[in-house]
């Protein structure tokens, strides 16, 4: 995937000379996990350039940029460091072209790469989306795969609205094929990945193959699992997510997130409003504690893993 | 107020040109006011006087949610917009209304703002508003909307190109409280990083509702730049020609690539921090008396009788300050509410559809109060 964003944010710096790359050590470094190495070499220090380490500082002064007429990309270097930018994304970023009654709008796009099972220390492996997609104004995707990853950075950037860029860094690494000259799903559409007809496995980033293991046990186990990836958090495409519930009767949504006011818990409530008669089962999710995220040698224990889903899907089946 | 700390200051007390050493430097800048410039100094100095005891009227009365003061800040604002050229952006905090009237905004959208019907105002893309952006008031966040947007002019390449007239620079205003804040300080930093063309301009009040400066800062204000790299300046923020001086030079300093600048005006909020607030509670009536005699408008028209003006264009100026009040106060007495659909537009830039469905919710609930609940 990290190849995959590198060969989008190129993409994007190529078409449209209005794009920038902003962020701590994103220049001569290429970023703490390389997503923009050489992009600074190939389009210069004007278009991608080193920020002072403050990230209401980044987030600020691309706001600036963009009422400039400019499409700043930011990068936040970790997860746990994206709070001293939250007003300037919540108060600002997000309501601004509100503000100023649509005369201008806000085409910045913030990267963050999240998510836990890479072992790292605290600040370096949390998921909060949950804050933000709580705030109007601003949309949330996040990618599983590195086709997904390239083609959604493309269109992050051209969407006229502020872009929350949710990397699961944990599928960094993983390699898979993108289709460079194919096309792709719109950015705010929600996929179904896998086939199924008993019970529908709802989630984003990382934990799409979190499910896609699951489902395969539970083949084995004769419990047919339908998988979604939900691809845009913010807003949500309930398209597909209702008319597999209509189908199966029963969900299961998954997050590495803690599951209070999260993500999760926005769709039990929507589906269960949408499909409710449908439903076979009360829908359950499956989450983080509602903990701190915890230390690397115990996250094991907190982030979902494909039996922590299993366990969901029998207790769907059971009703 | 008793720091050592040179101020630039070319009026007296009394009106007379008297420049202290630190105005020196500037000096040569009063040489482009003419005398229309002076009076129009003074015009838009009452002009908002009026209009801001208006708007505190009609906050009582019940037809603003909230006013926001502008009453002895006048010089500061006015020298420090008329010191900006066409082509630079302004980008204020939320008590800049004579900056706006200068610039050419309507302050009717002000009241409006107040009043609760929007929360934008002007279009600052429209060049009519003379590149006034809106009010921020979360303390302190659009001072890195300022730099970004000079970072912007940089890569524009209207920056250091030798052409006054079409280089560009940003002004960017805040209070003595929001020097406290994060944002300014990242502002500060990001500005001399990038040498982006901004001019901070602090309007050192006193207060930050309650708060003293001393305690937002032990230094004098005028100080704090320098250690990010930034000189800076204390004016005497009741006198318009410091004003207009010193952010004349700094802009067109900015505008030459010659990096940021920082100016702390001295001067004085005379009324309620808000409509809401008390100053009796907090304030030393010996303080008040002390500005109150250092009042900006006085003491400008002290200095323009000097120069000759006589009572004829004094009592015209009033005249036309109390008709432009009173045009307002009848705008906003007939203006209506927003329609409410209007709620989910501009949420977003492209079409998204939460707001479809919670706006069209919204209308079938009303009708259905409007027909009648079967
Ligand atoms: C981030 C933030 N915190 C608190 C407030 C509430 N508040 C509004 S104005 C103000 C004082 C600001 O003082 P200063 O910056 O000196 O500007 P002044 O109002 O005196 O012009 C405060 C605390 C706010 N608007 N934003």
């Amino acid at each position: 995937m990290v190849k995959a964003l590198n060969a989008g944010l190129r993409q994007a710096l190529a078409d449209d000379d209005k794009v920038l790359l902003m962020g701590e050590d994103i220049g001569t470094l290429g970023g703490v996990f390389r997503v923009t190495e050489g992009l600074q070499a190939e389009f210069g220090a004007k278009r991608v350039f080193d920020t002072p380490l403050a990230e209401s500082g980044i987030v600020g002064t691309a706001i600036g940029l963009a009422m400039r007429g400019y499409r700043p990309v930011c990068e936040i270097q970790f997860d746990g460091f994206i709070f001293p930018a939250f007003d300037q994304i919540t108060t600002q970023l997000a309501k601004l072209t509100n503000r100023a009654q649509g005369a201008f709008s806000l085409p910045v796009v913030i990267r963050v790469p999240y998510g836990g099972h890479i072992g790292a220390v605290e600040h370096h492996q949390e998921s909060p989306e949950a804050y933000f997609a709580h705030t109007a104004g601003l949309r949330l995707v996040s990618p599983s795969t590195p086709h997904d990853a390239y083609w959604m950075i493309q269109e992050a950037i051209r969407s006229d609205d502020p872009v929350m860029f949710f990397e699961p860094k944990s599928r960094y690494w993983p390699k898979g094929a993108v289709d460079f000259g194919g096309s792709t799903t719109p950015l705010h559409a929600s996929r179904v990945v896998r086939q199924g007809t008993d019970v529908t496995l709802v989630a984003h980033g990382a934990m799409v193959s979190v499910l896609m293991q699951a489902a395969e046990v539970a083949q084995e186990e004769g419990i047919s699992a339908e998988v979604i990836d939900l691809r845009s958090l913010s807003p949500v495409d309930y398209g597909p997510i209702v008319e597999s519930v209509t189908k199966t009767g029963r969900l299961v949504v998954a997050q590495e997130a803690s599951g209070f006011v999260s993500l999760g818990s926005e769709i039990a409530a929507t589906v269960t409003e949408r499909a409710f008669y449908s439903l076979k089962s009360p829908v359950l999710r499956v989450s983080g504690f509602d903990i701190p995220f915890p230390p690397a040698k115990l996250e094991k224990l907190h982030l979902p893993d494909a039996d922590r889903v299993l366990e969901a899907v029998d207790r769907a089946m059971a009703y | 107020m008793s720091d050592t700390t040179p101020t630039v200051q070319f009026l007296s007390l009394e009106g007379e040109l008297r420049p202290t050493d630190a105005a020196e430097e500037f000096a040569d800048r009063l040489a482009e006011l003419t005398d229309d410039d002076l009076r129009s100094m003074y015009r838009s100095m009452q002009l908002a006087r009026h209009f801001d005891a208006e708007a505190s009227n009609l906050q009582r009365q019940g037809q603003l949610a909230l006013w926001i003061p502008s009453h002895g800040q006048e010089a500061a604002q006015v020298g420090s917009a008329m010191a900006a050229r066409a082509q630079d952006h302004i980008f204020p905090a939320y008590r800049e209304h004579v900056v706006a009237l200068v610039r050419g905004v309507d302050l009717y959208e002000v009241l409006r703002l107040l009043r609760g019907e929007t929360h934008g105002g002007w279009d600052p893309t429209d060049p009519a508003n003379g590149n006034v952006h809106g009010y921020t008031l979360v303390i302190g966040a659009h001072s890195l909307h300022a730099v970004g947007y000079a970072q912007g002019l940089q890569l524009d390449g209207v920056v250091g190109t030798g052409d006054l007239e079409r280089d560009a620079a940003v002004l960017c205003y805040f209070g003595d409280g929001a020097t406290s804040q994060g944002d300014v300080s990242e502002a500060l930093v990001f500005a001399a990083s990038s040498q982006a063309p901004t001019v901070f301009f602090v309007q050192n009040n006193q207060w930050a509702i309650s708060v003293p400066v001393r305690v937002q800062s032990p230094v004098p204000l005028a100080l704090r730049p320098t250690g990010f790299g930034i000189p800076g300046v204390r004016i005497d923020g009741n006198d318009p020609l410091a004003s207009y001086a010193v952010t004349r030079s700094f802009l067109d300093d900015a505008r030459e690539a010659r990096g940021p600048r920082f100016i702390e005006a001295l001067t004085y909020r005379l009324g309620a921090h808000t409509s809401s607030d008390d100053p009796t509670k907090y304030r030393d009536p010996e303080e008040y008396a002390y500005w109150v005699a250092r009042d900006p408008i006085v003491r400008f028209e002290k200095h323009l009788r000097l120069l000759g003006e006589g009572d004829a264009f004094f009592t015209d100026v009033v005249a036309e300050a109390e008709e432009f009040a009173d045009r307002m106060r009848r705008r906003i007495l007939t203006a209506g509410s927003p329609d409410p659909a209007t709620m989910f537009d501009h949420v977003y830039a492209e079409p998204h559809p939460v707001m479809t469905e919670q706006k069209l919710w919204l209308e079938r609930y009303e009708a259905s109060y409007a027909e009648g609940v079967q």
